[in-house]
């Protein structure tokens, strides 16, 4: 392996993705439409958009909590029951990824990748905006895929220090929370009903397990907590400190709450 | 039609080297020492955006003195070069020997063949271990002379001195504040002393995190000095 360099004018900068196309590794290979369509075929072309899950992120008065299920499908089959959805990108912001697992998976992984190469090279980490702009180029970059049934559709969250609160959004930027999956519906019904300005980090992290529970009731895609296997939805809070998980045991009580509530209507 | 003056390879060699030395010696000098609890590189430097010392990888660190824009580009090629390895492998398969090589590789390539003039930067590659035993410490000179290092790596002009007080004051069970003493006073010899806002200090620590790499502030810094 030899060390890269380049001319003054020919040099990719702080961008991870340009690097890899200038060495010839395309991180988003455009597909051959013949291939899809073969895989299309023979899998049943029903979910042509497959994005069987249910992520959310909302804010709270120190931060944003971000949420996402464990659960991975391949049509009507539970294929995984414990996939991580929901991953810190850096420091202070967080994604969830719903869609084609593998690629999110990669795109993920690149993501993750460029916001530390872009704070190695540059000297300092980029602002909250633009990792945002970087992750939304990816999944442009990612449209030729995309057209073919291998979509990737990102949720992401962070906390600005430039304007000290939590920030989120899927499409664009969002207020005060967002949902993106099969249940996202679900999920955003109850986020609009419990949401409330300055919430604190517990009654966020409540309200977000609700909304997945609520999301997981009625959409088969989406899993619940798993309570035989000891298998809880991904949940975390992100502020000025950094990412932070909310532990299982800690989720554990957070649902036997809600059952007892629901047992008892 | 004018005939080239011959000028031995000797000579050649020579004159390369000593446009190269004379370019280093011009900069500051700068030092990494081995403690228990970190690898500690301490440079003078009194830009706090232009920086010699900044992370390379997850347990690698770089240094540079000399000529600031040669080194910087040689920085970000090793950033490159790392992340690639780590993409494309794993983050495992990155270390420093193989980046210290590949450094040695450009820069002995343009100091003999392929540029107008060698490149005027010596380099530091460190890598912090799970113990003291696994550190590595490679020292690349400017013509591509690679050293691989124990204990403490002195860079740049008046290496000599610097070593020489480093030798007597250097022990391997220092603790961090002590070990910026000792660097610092090496550093600047009996006659000079130097303000903490115009030290460059970071450390590789180990701490089994994956990112080890840390900037000591200018007030930490000044209170370890105290």
């Amino acid at each position: 392996m030899t060390m890269p360099r380049f001319a003054a004018g020919d040099d990719p900068g702080a961008s991870f993705p340009d690097l890899l196309r200038k060495l010839g590794i395309d991180p988003f290979p455009s597909m051959s439409g013949a291939v899809v369509e073969a895989n299309l075929r023979g899998g049943g072309s029903d979910n042509a958009i497959p994005h069987a899950t249910t992520c959310l992120a909302l804010t709270y008065d120190r931060g944003v909590v971000m949420a996402g299920d464990r659960r991975a499908t391949m049509g009507n089959i539970i294929s995984t029951r414990s996939v991580e959805k929901v991953v810190p990108a850096d420091d202070l912001s967080g994604v969830a990824i719903a869609g084609t697992a593998g690629l999110a998976m990669e795109m993920i992984k690149l993501f993750q990748l460029q916001l530390e190469y872009y704070e190695k090279v540059e000297g300092q980490a980029l602002s909250l905006e633009g990792k945002a702009n970087q992750l939304s180029m990816m999944v442009r970059s990612n449209m030729p895929a995309a057209m073919q049934g291998l979509g990737v559709v990102p949720l992401f969250a962070g906390y600005d220090p430039l304007v000290s609160r939590g920030r989120l959004g899927g499409r664009y930027e969002e207020r005060d929370f967002v949902a993106v999956g099969s249940g996202s519906m679900l999920a955003s019904t109850v986020l609009r009903v419990g949401w409330r300005k300055n919430l604190s980090r517990d009654a966020a992290i409540e309200l977000a397990a609700r909304a997945l529970w609520e999301a997981s009731d009625t959409d088969t895609a989406t899993g619940g907590p798993d309570i035989l296997r000891g298998i809880y939805p991904i949940v975390a809070s992100i502020d000025a400190n950094g990412w932070s998980r909310v532990s299982d045991e800690s989720l554990a009580s957070t649902y036997e709450a809600i059952m007892r509530e629901v047992r008892s209507r | 039609m004018s005939m080239p003056f011959y000028v031995s390879p000797e000579q050649m060699m020579k004159d390369r080297a000593d446009y190269a030395r004379k370019g280093i010696a011009r900069g500051r000098a700068l030092v990494a020492l081995q403690t228990p609890s970190c690898i500690v590189i301490v440079a003078e430097n009194p830009s706090t955006t232009l920086r010699k010392v900044s992370e390379i990888y997850d347990r690698i660190a770089f240094a540079g003195v000399g000529k600031y824009n040669e080194f910087d580009q040689l920085r970000v090629a090793g950033v490159r070069a790392a992340e690639l390895r780590g993409y494309q492998y794993s983050r495992n398969d990155v270390d420093a020997r193989s980046l210290a090589n590949q450094y040695a590789q450009v820069l002995g390539d343009v100091f003999s063949t392929s540029g107008p003039k060698p490149l005027e930067v010596e380099l530091l590659v460190a890598e912090v271990g799970d113990t003291q035993e696994h550190d590595r410490l490679f020292h690349i000179l400017y013509d591509g002379t690679l050293l691989d290092e124990r204990r403490f790596s002195v860079l740049g002009g008046d290496a000599e001195g610097i070593s020489k007080r480093l030798e007597s004051t250097y022990r391997d069970d220092l603790d961090l504040a002590t070990a910026i003493k000792v660097a610092v006073s090496a550093l600047t010899g009996p006659e000079r002393s130097v303000a903490a806002d115009d030290l460059e200090i970071a450390t590789l620590v180990r701490n089994g995190r994956r990112r080890s790499f840390s900037r000591i502030s200018d007030e930490a810094v000044a209170a370890a000095l105290r």
